[in-house]
Order: C-alpha cells, then structure tokens, then sequence
C-alpha cells in the first residue's frame, strides 16, 4: 500500500496531478492512498517551493507543474 | 538511476525535428507580406476605405503576431527548463539586498511557476531565508516582464520598445523589491508566515535531456498559445477598428504626450483590469498609430499586467492589508516613472 500525497492549493493543475496518480495506480494495478494537502504551512514544511508537489510514501519525488506519466508509473511501482 | 531507467532516445531526431520546425517557420514568416497582399486583393471592398484598412491591418497582424508568439513562447519554455523554484531560492537565500534584487528580478523572469504557486512560492522563499524585499523583486518581475508581453511588443513595435521594457520592467522590480526591503515590514506579514520553517528536501538528481527542453519548450506552445490565441484575435480585432475607424486628434488629445495626466491616469484605469497582455498589445499598437504616447500606453500595459486584483487577493493569505497597499503603491510609483520617461525618450 502505498501514500501519496499531492502538495498544492487545489488548482486545476493539483487535480490533475492527483487524477495522474489514481490513472497510474490502476493502470500498474498498484493499491495506492492520494492525499491532498492544501495547507500552506504543510506545503512548505516539505521544502518545496513550486506546486504541485509529490511526496511518495514519505519521500518528495516532484515538485512543480506536472509530472510526466512515465514518472508517476515508476514512483508508485518501485 | 538504477537499470529500470529508459535507454535516453536519441536527441537527434528531436533536433533534426526543431531545425526543420525552425525552417518552416522561416518560410512562413517570409510570406506574411504577399499573403496579406494577396488576401487583401481578393476582398469586395476598396482598400482606401474604413473598413478595407481595419481588414488589411486584421488580416496582416493576425498570421503575423501568432508566428511571432509561438517562437518567442517555444525558446521561453526551452530557456526555463533550465530553471526551477527551488534552485531559485537556493541561489537567493541568504543573499544581500541589492545584488541579490538585481539576481531575483532576473530569476523571476526565467524561472516558471503556475499562478496558483505564488503563496507557497513566497512562503517558501521567506522561510528559507530569502530577504523580504529580494522575494518581493522576484515576485514583481515575474509578471512585470511577461513573455507573451515581449514577444508581441518585439513583433509589433520593434526590438528598441521590447528592450526598453525588458530593462525598464527589470529595472522596476529591482528597485521597488529594493524599497521594500530598505522598509523593513517583516512585521506587516500575516504572523504565522514567520513561524514556518520550510522543510530542506532534496529533490531527487533529474538528468533533463534535450528532448526534454524540446518538449517543455513545445508543451508551453500548446499551453500558452492554446489560452490566449483568442484574446489574441479580439485585440486585433479591437485594434483594427480603431486603426480604419478612430478618429485621430481626439485620441492624441487624450492619451498623447502633451497631455501630462494621461499617464497617472492610465496607471489608475489599469490596476483593477485583469486582462492578458495578448489582448492589449494589439490595441496598443493600433492607439499608438492613431498618435497616442508609447509611456502612456506602455504604463497602462504593465499595471493591467503587473497589478492584478486576483493576485493581490491570492497574495492577501501571507501579506497584511498594509504591505499589500506598500507593494502596489511602491510597483505603481515605478511605472509612473517609467511613462514619463519612456514619453519623454520617445518624443
């Protein structure tokens, strides 16, 4: 099981980041939590400065605009 | 990276596929003038006319600005793949006022972020230790000098006014970021911006290829040019109008040089106005024809595009009602001066 969580205030382009993870989630056939984070505070603590943010499992992977697919297919299958 | 990674394609198709991007545009470019000609001959309308000069103006303008634009929108994208927030603030943290004014405005000209990434941009910024008023030249330049501005203003006014708004735009972050810093209005942020420290995540080592830029560069294309081709044709539109139909001493009267409040007045017109430059550079063109002063039309561009009131509310979460009234007082001051001056240089 893995966690997601998507950084960001909740503009167009967050959604978009977390409708890519839930795509690639069962596309790779992979059980996966999305969490959206809008607070501000919480955004920052990650240390990044650009949204929409990625943090898998813990772990930033991407911050700014959105990610490429291929990516997101290889941050929640490894 | 570990064996999972993708053997990297080969750059050369994607640069062979650029140069030949690169020639067609060339040869497009070329033939705007026959093709307006040519386009114009066939109309039912003598071209001496109202309508047939507000026809000829839409119908050479339209190909022209939107060939101009997607260049000036690709080789934008592809110089921003180079630059991202993070490293940005890593370069500024810490740096003094002044040089690290100078190197924010400049940054935020290159550097992409979405809109809807300004707080978390000046959250983070602040917490990792950039200035006050470095974060503020950062803020300012990065809509003050706007790409979509420049290249229209390159395409349809030459490379001297594009230049001088280049360095008057950069010119006005740096020193109204400086202001701001010399004010010392740290206290005037919401509280809770100051309590926050901003995580040191290291993003993870990307290799980004040229392939990648290419892309980058070709994906803005799509985004860019895709939202403001048709405020794009409105304000040819609105500007060939005025072109066939607008009678010219009235608007010299108005917003020419002899009259001094044009420019004040401009500036007061423009900050409520939310609008894309795309639209308004078109019908700038078309003022300044009929007469209008390049400071006065240039300062009502920058304070519809660098003082916008949806901005201002998004920035309202972390800045209180006071340095938000400091920051528009301080960018509208320095566009004032640039219409003075710019009416002044180009009499």
């Amino acid at each position: 099981m893995k966690n997601v969580k998507v950084l960001g205030p909740g503009c167009k382009r967050c959604d978009a980041a977390v409708q890519m993870v839930k795509d690639a989630a069962t596309k790779a056939g992979v059980e996966v939590t999305v969490e959206k984070v809008t607070d501000y505070a919480k955004i920052a603590g990650y240390g990044i400065a650009s949204t929409p943010g990625l943090v898998v499992d813990g772990k930033v992977v991407h911050a700014g605009g959105l990610p490429k697919a291929e990516d997101v297919a290889r941050w929640i299958r490894a | 990276m570990s064996s999972t990674t993708l053997r990297p394609a080969s750059p050369l198709p994607w640069l062979a596929g650029t140069l030949a991007g690169l020639a067609v545009w060339v040869a497009l470019y070329s033939q705007l003038v026959p093709f307006s000609d040519w386009a114009v001959s066939l109309l039912p309308v003598d071209p001496a006319s109202h309508l047939g000069q507000s026809l000829a103006f839409f119908l050479y303008d339209t190909p022209k600005v939107l060939l101009l634009l997607t260049l000036v929108v690709f080789a934008m994208g592809v110089v921003r793949s180079f630059f991202s927030p993070e490293r940005t603030r890593a370069l500024l943290a810490g740096r003094r006022e002044g040089v690290g004014n100078a190197m924010a405005a400049s940054l935020g000209i290159v550097t992409p972020f979405c809109s809807c990434s300004a707080v978390p941009l000046f959250i983070g910024f602040v917490s990792a230790g950039v200035p006050l008023g470095v974060t503020f030249s950062f803020l300012i330049a990065a809509p003050m000098v706007n790409e979509v501005a420049l290249g229209l203003l390159f395409a349809l006014l030459g490379w001297k006014v594009a230049l001088t708004y280049l360095v008057f735009g950069l010119g006005i972050a740096i020193a109204a970021g400086w202001v701001i810093g010399k004010l010392k209005l740290e206290s005037w942020l919401e509280p809770w911006v100051l309590k926050i420290h901003a995580g040191t995540a290291e993003l993870p080592e990307v290799t980004v290829t040229w392939p990648d830029r290419i892309r980058t560069g070709l994906d803005s294309v799509k985004e860019i040019v895709g939202r403001v081709w048709y405020w794009i044709i409105a304000g040819i539109a609105v500007g060939a109008l005025i072109h066939g139909y607008a009678p010219e001493e009235l608007l010299a009267s108005i917003m020419g040089k002899d009259a001094w409040w044009s420019v004040p007045a401009a500036v007061l017109v423009g900050i409520p106005m939310y609008s894309n430059a795309a639209g308004i550079i078109p019908v700038v063109e078309a003022l300044l024809g009929k007469g209008a002063a390049l400071g006065t039309v240039l300062a009502f561009m920058m304070s519809v595009i660098a003082l916008s009131l949806p901005e201002m509310i998004i920035l309202r979460k972390v800045l209180s009602v006071k340095l938000i009234a400091v920051f528009v007082g301080v960018v509208a001051t320095g566009i004032l001066a640039v219409g003075f001056l710019f009416n002044l240089l180009f009499a």
